[in-house]
């Protein structure tokens, strides 16, 4: 009597944890298949087959200054940078962008904050830490976005925050 | 070895007992013709891309460094090979080079910059070799394409129409002032005017 009540309760044990793995493997496969709604460049090509390769954009080459979605922004390029060399030897950027030069090439000096080492000293020249422009400074391709961006920027958001009160 | 000069002389001066006129002086044409065409042929044949990297010094470094550039492969199809910006094409300019040329023949055969260490450890000083030829001739090999005549400056991009509409119009600068680094790969540029 007594060994059959506990067989009877290993096996609903059993049987109730057998459910409970089974019914997080179905949530978990659920979340993944949300994670992916994002395709990826290859999107659903298969693995044994080339995808054609998407046309290459042209960089935008406007030399208009574009505006900052938010104050720490790095400023992006406006212009191409084809070949520009950044390496031990030299920096094509800072050939028009470091103090001495901008006199003569009239671009934007690179802020004084490049020209501080992480303890907030000042040096005579551009920082190692931020000799390598392309870490925060980017151009942009004349493209479509591949996905939809939704920020917005802090301006407005108080803006409306605003408007929102006034209304009450 | 006096004696030889001087039999060598006295054929030279003394009219020819054998020969007519007429054979000496056509045959001595069409010898011309014959040297002188060899001559060229073997002068055009050093003036081509694949004399130039048939030496490893020039295959491993300049050549790899320019195939990434625009003067290798662009939207026309238009390309540039060596002779085209490193030899002028005025025949006495490119003689005395030629000459200079020899230097190299040296170079290859001693073993100058047969590595790639020995070659960046000399890049500094043959940069400075062309950008002092290239600033003396104002730029001559770039101009043999890039007429500054026929240049369309509302094709160009703003930054480019100015510098070329002022500085290089008035000759203040010429091409190379600007433009160093555009097919191979730049030397240590501290000290360097303009960067």
């Amino acid at each position: 009597m007594k060994i059959s009540n506990i067989k009877s309760i290993v096996t609903s044990l059993l049987v109730l944890s057998c459910m409970a793995i089974s019914t997080s493997f179905t949530a978990f496969a659920t979340d993944k298949a949300e994670i992916n709604t994002v395709a990826t460049l290859r999107d659903h090509t298969e693995i044994t087959t080339q995808q054609e390769p998407n046309r290459i954009h042209k960089v935008i080459n406007k030399d208009i200054k574009q505006g900052r979605n938010y104050p720490m922004q790095p400023p992006i390029i406006p212009h191409t940078i084809r070949s520009y060399e950044v390496n031990k030897n030299n920096n094509k950027c800072m050939s028009c962008h470091s103090r001495h030069r901008t006199e003569k090439s009239q671009a934007p000096m690179v802020s004084v904050t490049h020209y501080m080492d992480r303890d907030g000293n000042f040096l005579a020249d551009v920082s190692p830490r931020r000799y390598f422009c392309n870490q925060c400074h980017v151009t942009q391709l004349d493209a479509e976005p591949l996905v939809e961006n939704t920020f917005i920027d802090m301006n407005s958001l108080m803006k409306s925050k605003t408007a929102n009160t006034d209304q009450h | 070895m006096k004696n030889i000069l001087l039999i060598g002389w006295r054929t030279l001066t003394k009219p020819s007992a054998y020969y007519s006129l007429g054979f000496l002086v056509i045959g001595g044409f069409i010898a011309g013709i014959i040297f002188w065409g060899g001559f060229n042929t073997a002068l055009e044949v050093t003036n081509t891309e694949e004399f130039c990297i048939s030496c490893h010094e020039m295959e491993n470094n300049v050549y790899e460094e320019l195939k990434t550039t625009i003067h290798f492969s662009n939207r026309s199809g238009v390309r540039a090979t060596c002779p085209d910006c490193h030899v002028p094409h005025k025949w006495t300019d490119k003689i005395a080079r030629k000459m200079q040329a020899s230097k190299e023949v040296w170079g290859t055969i001693f073993g100058t910059i047969n590595t790639r260490e020995k070659f960046l450890d000399h890049r500094k000083r043959l940069a400075q070799n062309e950008w002092t030829r290239l600033k003396a001739n104002d730029s001559l090999e770039c101009r043999n394409c890039h007429n500054f005549d026929y240049m369309d400056f509302t094709e160009q991009s703003e930054r480019a129409a100015y510098q070329h509409s002022t500085a290089l119009a008035a000759g203040e600068k010429t091409c190379i002032d600007c433009h160093k680094g555009i097919a191979h790969q730049l030397p240590d540029m501290k000290d360097v005017e303009g960067w």
